[in-house]
């Protein structure tokens, strides 16, 4: 499955899966909350254990894949180190591995391929060598943290359709995060959306499309551009979203909120069937588009 | 190839213009008999003396056939025992070179692990005591450390020979004197570009990987940080056979800087000379090896230099 995580930039989607792979910032905790993967909450264990479960079940890919590469390392030892430090086999048996797996996620001649060098490589070959050192050793879970954005939109189209292929054969779970709901539309089969550090509303893709319960993911909805609304200027959700340190008391959205009464001021909703709102919208059949003076 | 003679003759060039240099400085600063001679030596003695070191020749001439005789291997002879310069200095450069590279060892092997610490627990007590002992070490002139160390190793507690060479004692505290400014600064350069590296994506992707704290640090992080410090050294090492002229002198550890303080209080040109090219020569040698070391630690200047040829 695909799990979708979106929300406009700042809200806390790349937080979360750096708080899932372990790889929060110095200053950074889970403050709460459980992370289970087979079974195994991540947050009850010791940091080791957590550390063994995290290696050899998830893994993560991350937007910019030739920063994310050593520069000085070749690729083929790069992903050779990744099957080592998951499956423990030795260094021949890596560096054979590492080989199958660039020629896996799509490289040409990967033999020859695994002794170059991240600078050698195009931002697409680059992605492709981070997609085949994050599947080394099978993990259950890929994060994709906005692994297509920078890449143009055949190459996007492409690493796309890689992750989607390798999640069927290897029968991973997939989170996507993005702030292209285009892309959520196309790849996810579950969305989470996701509002100053919480997830507001959680649905199926085609649901959450057809008729958003919260006030916030209309909003995002209504500020997709469509091809119908030729001169029309876009909608937008006025404000911006609010800095961790200054969260308002009630309903974090409340402020920019179009339906938002006293009790949001003071009360933080629940997540409950599948939002976070004190007024969710009905799931009304009317076209959401129709809805954007609201915001204007 | 083409980079390397294109190196070498860049190097030729320097060590001519550094050689000119010194060859008219020298002779502009006084003259040899005054020095040599005893004070009441008469006018005629002085002359034959002139004469027969050439110093009577105008500067024009006298530079011209220096440099004939230079490249036909001819350093000419030293004024004080009329023995070829060449081999006077040469005999004084193992020891030098011992110094050199035992400095440069207590500089790498102290410096690096240090900045490497410091930067890894950046802001903790540890950075704090590694960047304060940092600071004193750089900021001790080097005699002063030298006289320090031999009050207290060789007169108070007499476990290290104060002066002279040939044991592996006499060793440790020029090559400790020399040294320990350099490894200051290694561990300085070392923590900063090292902070700089621990920042990237790539060690991100390192730990995602689930290698450790001390894998990441080895595998990943120093091959990049190091390529600045190399930088460092290889321009720190002219600095440093400055210093060792100090160190040396404060030893008495009979290398060429020594041989270069009491050649140029005496004007004994040929000797003075002949250090100057060995000492440009050096200089020259380490930058291109440093080179070579750039290219095996970054792949993105192999590439590069392929590209120039």
């Amino acid at each position: 499955m695909t799990l979708a995580l979106v929300g406009e930039s700042g809200c806390g989607k790349s937080m979360t899966c750096l708080a899932i792979a372990g790889l929060l910032p110095k200053r950074g905790r889970v403050a709460g909350g459980a992370l289970r993967i087979e079974g195994r909450d991540l947050c009850a264990l010791s940091e080791k254990d957590a550390r063994t479960l995290r290696r050899r079940s998830l893994s993560s890919v991350f937007q910019d894949a030739t920063g994310g590469l050593n520069p000085v390392r070749s690729i083929g030892w790069q992903v050779a180190e990744a099957v080592r430090l998951r499956k423990g086999a030795t260094r021949r048996e890596a560096q054979a591995e590492a080989v199958r797996l660039l020629g896996r996620v799509g490289l040409p001649d990967p033999e020859r391929r695994a002794r170059e060098y991240p600078h050698q490589f195009s931002g697409g070959m680059n992605q492709r060598a981070m997609i085949a050192l994050a599947i080394a050793g099978n993990p259950k879970l890929l994060i994709a943290d906005e692994a297509t954005t920078a890449l143009d939109v055949t190459l996007q189209a492409q690493i796309l359709d890689l992750i989607a292929d390798l999640r069927e054969s290897l029968g991973m779970g997939v989170i996507f995060v993005t702030h292209d709901l285009g892309l959520v539309a196309q790849n996810a089969d579950r969305v989470a959306v996701m509002y100053a550090g919480r997830v507001v509303e959680r649905a199926d893709v085609a649901d959450l499309f057809a008729a958003p319960r919260h006030p916030y993911t209309r909003g995002l909805l209504a500020s997709l551009p469509e091809r119908q609304r030729k001169n029309e200027r876009l909608s937008t959700i006025p404000g911006t979203v609010p800095t961790i340190d200054a969260l308002p008391p009630g309903c974090t959205f409340a402020p920019r909120c179009p339906r938002a009464s006293e009790r949001c001021a003071a009360d933080v909703p629940e997540m409950a069937l599948g939002y976070a709102c004190h007024h969710p919208l009905t799931p009304a059949p009317a076209p959401v588009v129709r809805r954007e003076r609201e915001y204007s | 190839m083409t980079w390397i003679s294109l190196k070498l003759l860049r190097a030729l060039v320097t060590m001519w213009l550094v050689l000119t240099f010194v060859f008219f400085v020298l002779r502009l600063s006084g003259d040899p008999t005054m020095v040599l001679l005893p004070d009441d030596v008469d006018q005629a003695t002085r002359d034959f003396y002139r004469a027969k070191w050439g110093l009577d020749l105008p500067l024009w001439e006298q530079y011209t056939s220096y440099l004939r005789a230079l490249l036909q291997g001819d350093f000419g002879v030293s004024f004080r025992n009329n023995l070829d310069a060449f081999q006077v200095v040469w005999e004084r450069v193992p020891k030098t070179a011992l110094l050199g590279l035992a400095s440069i060892a207590v500089a790498l092997l102290i410096g690096m692990p240090l900045g490497v610490l410091a930067a890894v627990y950046r802001n903790s007590w540890l950075d704090r005591i590694v960047m304060s002992i940092a600071v004193f070490g750089f900021s001790m002139p080097n005699f002063f450390l030298g006289i320090l160390l031999i009050l207290i190793f060789s007169l108070k507690l007499r476990v290290l020979p104060s002066s002279g060479s040939g044991t592996w004692q006499h060793l440790i505290m020029p090559a400790a004197t020399l040294g320990t400014g350099f490894a200051a600064q290694i561990a300085r350069y070392t923590r900063s570009s090292m902070i700089e590296v621990l920042s990237k994506a790539y060690m991100r992707t390192a730990r995602s990987k689930g290698a450790s704290l001390g894998q990441r640090v080895v595998r990943h992080a120093l091959p990049n940080a190091s390529v600045p410090v190399v930088t460092v050294l290889g321009i720190k090492i002219g600095e440093m056979l400055g210093w060792a002229v100090v160190t040396e002198t404060v030893f008495a550890w009979p290398g060429i800087g020594r041989l270069l303080t009491s050649a140029v209080a005496t004007r004994d040109l040929a000797v003075v000379q002949c250090i100057m090219i060995i000492l440009a020569f050096t200089m020259v040698m380490a930058n291109m090896l440093v080179d070579l070391i750039y290219g095996w630690l970054d792949p993105r200047v192999r590439v590069g230099r392929r590209a120039q040829a």
